[in-house]
């Protein structure tokens, strides 16, 4: 910092630009934070103006979207539900995330560890009890996440192969054998549409509070990757590789085994979502299994500065908005797209407002801002 | 022969909307943004597009099918290049990561796309299309021309569209490869600090190539409405088309050229099973329908391991340039 501000010094002698930036590093988090709250603020404000051009008022829309997420029991178990994968694909993208692998491939790993979950209960169901059943699904579920997550970080490692086309061409490859699974060998006899048939209760996830354990799993993962991630050794390799694979080579770590290694770890964490969505939610697979989580998560393990406890609070938010929308689809006839366009203004505010916390504008005659510090 | 000749035009329709969008996308890539959001941006193109005639319809005493059609076109270009305008300005300005201002202009462009179709729906009264003049625009061919026999069937009976795909695909390959600017946009891509010491306006090379790559994704998305579609608003009507457009840009390797001949290849295989009998059955065809995905890994990896120069990425692309970091 201190170098940097010389340098700018220096090119100040010359000519001075109006607006000019300077890096800083000093806000205080509960000034970030209060930055990135005001700016789903204003998202929301702009989500305002939408409902009132429809001729809707606000406030009632808004209250609406709360009270269908929250208000009943049945409500809350929903949004809860929907919450759940969306936290599980954050945190799986979290570790590749830190270490700049852009993994957007967490929709495919998630539907891998769904077919390998639903090929346990399928074929599985009788021939162990219900909680080796269940354990069998999770392990099948994370290991099948994770080899479709280590084939694109092999490619990395190896050849220095672009792993943002490769993660996304593999969605699309394990959807499409979803479809074919779903046409084809695993086609329910009975039915007369292409569907796959209803896994056994045996398979099922038993549920407390009302809710499948699912949020017990995830949440013991955000528990874990918080720690993983800040203190321990693999997660500081990760931090280094992320910052700079030069130094991580220079202080003797093996980078493309830190690369397949993490992105086992971050596919098969997506498996597990893909499980807990079979296993606690659809009880079947089918081409809507994953249905755009692995592509929202991205967004919620990002604007979580890839803070796993954030995620709860985000993934939660974006539930909300989710199940809201279903509300006011019912009560405001607004349609249920709404709350894709909700969710992409508060992206966008989001991600915007990174700038005004990692920059400072300084204009040209305001001398006291000088050392930009 | 007859039916081969059929294949032929399918082909050519079906490929159309992927040429727009992949042209759309390298000339976007090849300023060094990687941007994702080429679905949402088709979205935003497609009912904007169908939104500008319908209303043009609905406002004028006697509509002109060729003037609704012009409007449309219009209309898509301007909505999509105003969604590639919010990520240029979230990426370039404010600089947010890449790929995630991508993802996050899918989620909101596609919610756009649903959101005003259905509100266009219900003020129309259940369903919006426009009038059989627009339709039969969009369903045209070139007047005299189209009627010899064989040839005028395979190169001149389609809606102008189409034509416009090309044209644009021509201009932009000429573009990037046969002027000054082209050259300095492409060393833009490859390498904004070199480019920025030549004097070369990084931003502005960045704004107007995403912005207008952007809206050439938006005439894709306007295309697929109006035509496959046939004017009417279908939700998640766009739904896979940006990103089959991602993977060829890939499949491509970045050349409007070969974007000419690799959209019209994919086009044609996703018509290919309606006209040659393959002997698939449902299911099967669900994994054919995944070989432009694998083919594209193919040609990732092939590329990426010869490592041929030519052949690769625009070196920049993804990463953000902050003049300040050097």
């Amino acid at each position: 910092m201190g170098a940097n501000s010389e340098k700018t010094k220096r090119v100040l002698s010359h000519a001075e630009p109006l607006v000019r930036l300077a890096k800083r590093s000093d806000m205080p988090a509960s000034k970030a934070w209060a930055i990135r709250v005001a700016s789903i603020v204003a998202a929301l404000a702009i989500g305002a103006v939408l409902i009132v051009a429809l001729g809707h008022n606000p406030f009632s829309v808004y209250a609406d979207m709360v009270k269908g997420s929250f208000f009943t029991k049945t409500s809350r178990v929903e949004t809860i539900k929907i919450a759940i994968p969306l936290l599980g694909a954050a945190l799986a993208i979290t570790p590749a995330f830190k270490m700049k692998f852009w993994n957007i491939g967490a929709e495919g790993q998630i539907l891998a560890g769904a077919i390998a979950a639903t090929y346990v209960a399928l074929f599985w169901i009788d021939k162990m009890p219900r909680p080796v059943l269940i354990l069998v699904m999770f392990i099948a579920g994370a290991a099948a996440g994770g080899i479709w997550g280590v084939i694109p970080a092999l490619f990395k490692a190896k050849w220095g192969i672009n792993e943002t086309l490769f993660t996304l061409m593999f969605n699309y490859i394990v959807l499409g054998f979803v479809r074919y699974l779903q046409n084809g060998p695993w086609r329910a006899p009975a039915s007369s549409f292409p569907q796959i048939a209803m896994i056994g209760f045996q398979s099922r996830l038993p549920k407390v509070f009302g809710v499948h354990i699912g949020w017990i799993i995830i949440l013991a993962i955000t528990v874990a990757m918080f720690f993983y991630l800040k203190y321990a050794k693999q997660g500081y390799e990760i931090s280094v590789v992320g910052e700079s694979v030069k130094t991580a080579q220079y202080a003797g770590m093996n980078v493309g085994w830190i690369i397949i290694r993490t992105m086992f770890i971050s596919g098969a964490i997506a498996g597990i979502a893909g499980f807990l969505i079979v296993s606690g939610e659809d009880f079947t697979l089918s081409e809507s299994t994953a249905g755009g989580v692995g592509f929202t998560a991205i967004t919620v393990a990002w604007l979580s500065r890839l803070n796993p406890f954030v995620m709860v609070f985000i993934s939660m938010f974006l539930a909300t908005l989710s199940k809201g929308s279903n509300t006011i689809q019912t009560n405001f006839k607004i349609p249920a797209s709404a709350a894709e366009v909700l969710t992409g203004i508060i992206l966008f505010c989001m991600l915007g407002c990174e700038f005004f916390i990692n920059y400072k504008l300084i204009f040209r005659h305001r001398k006291g801002d000088e050392a930009g510090v | 022969m007859y039916k081969f000749i059929q294949f032929i035009c399918a082909t050519i329709l079906a490929g159309t909307p992927f040429l727009y969008g992949t042209v759309g996308e390298i000339l976007t890539e090849k300023s060094g943004n990687l941007n994702l959001g080429v679905e949402g941006m088709m979205f935003m193109g497609g009912i904007a597009g169908l939104a500008g005639a319908f209303y043009y319809e609905k406002f004028t005493a006697v509509p002109i099918g060729g003037i609704a059609a012009l409007i449309a076109v219009v209309c898509a270009f301007c909505c999509a290049a105003l969604g590639a305008l919010i990520y240029c300005f979230l990426t370039i300005t404010l600089r947010a990561n890449q790929n995630v201002t991508g993802l996050a202009l899918t989620i909101f462009g596609t919610g756009f796309g649903n959101f005003f179709g259905e509100v266009l729906s219900s003020r129309a009264g259940g369903y919006v299309a426009v009038s059989a003049a627009t339709k039969a625009v969009f369903n045209g061919n070139v007047p005299v021309l189209s009627s010899i026999p064989t040839v005028g069937k395979l190169l001149f009976s389609y809606n102008f569209a189409v034509y416009l795909a090309v044209i644009v695909a021509i201009a932009i390959a000429l573009f990037l490869n046969r002027t000054r600017k082209g050259l300095s946009l492409r060393a833009v891509g490859e390498n904004p600090a070199t480019a920025d010491a030549a004097g070369i306006n990084v931003t502005l090379y960045k704004y107007l190539a995403t912005c207008i790559g952007g809206g050439i994704c938006g005439i894709g998305g306007m295309y697929i409405v109006m035509v496959t579609c046939s004017g009417v608003w279908v939700n998640n009507c766009i739904s896979g088309y940006g990103w089959i457009a991602v993977a060829l840009v890939i499949f491509v390797t970045w050349s409007p050229w070969r974007a000419l001949i690799g959209s019209f290849i994919f086009g044609g295989l996703s018509v290919l099973r309606y006209y040659l009998h393959l002997g698939l059955n449902n299911a099967q065809s669900q994994l054919y329908d995944v070989v432009p995905y694998a083919a594209t890994v193919i040609v990732l990896i092939i590329t990426g391991i010869r490592q041929s120069r030519e052949h690769a990425i625009p070196a920049s692309c993804g990463e953000n340039y902050f003049r300040e970091e050097r």
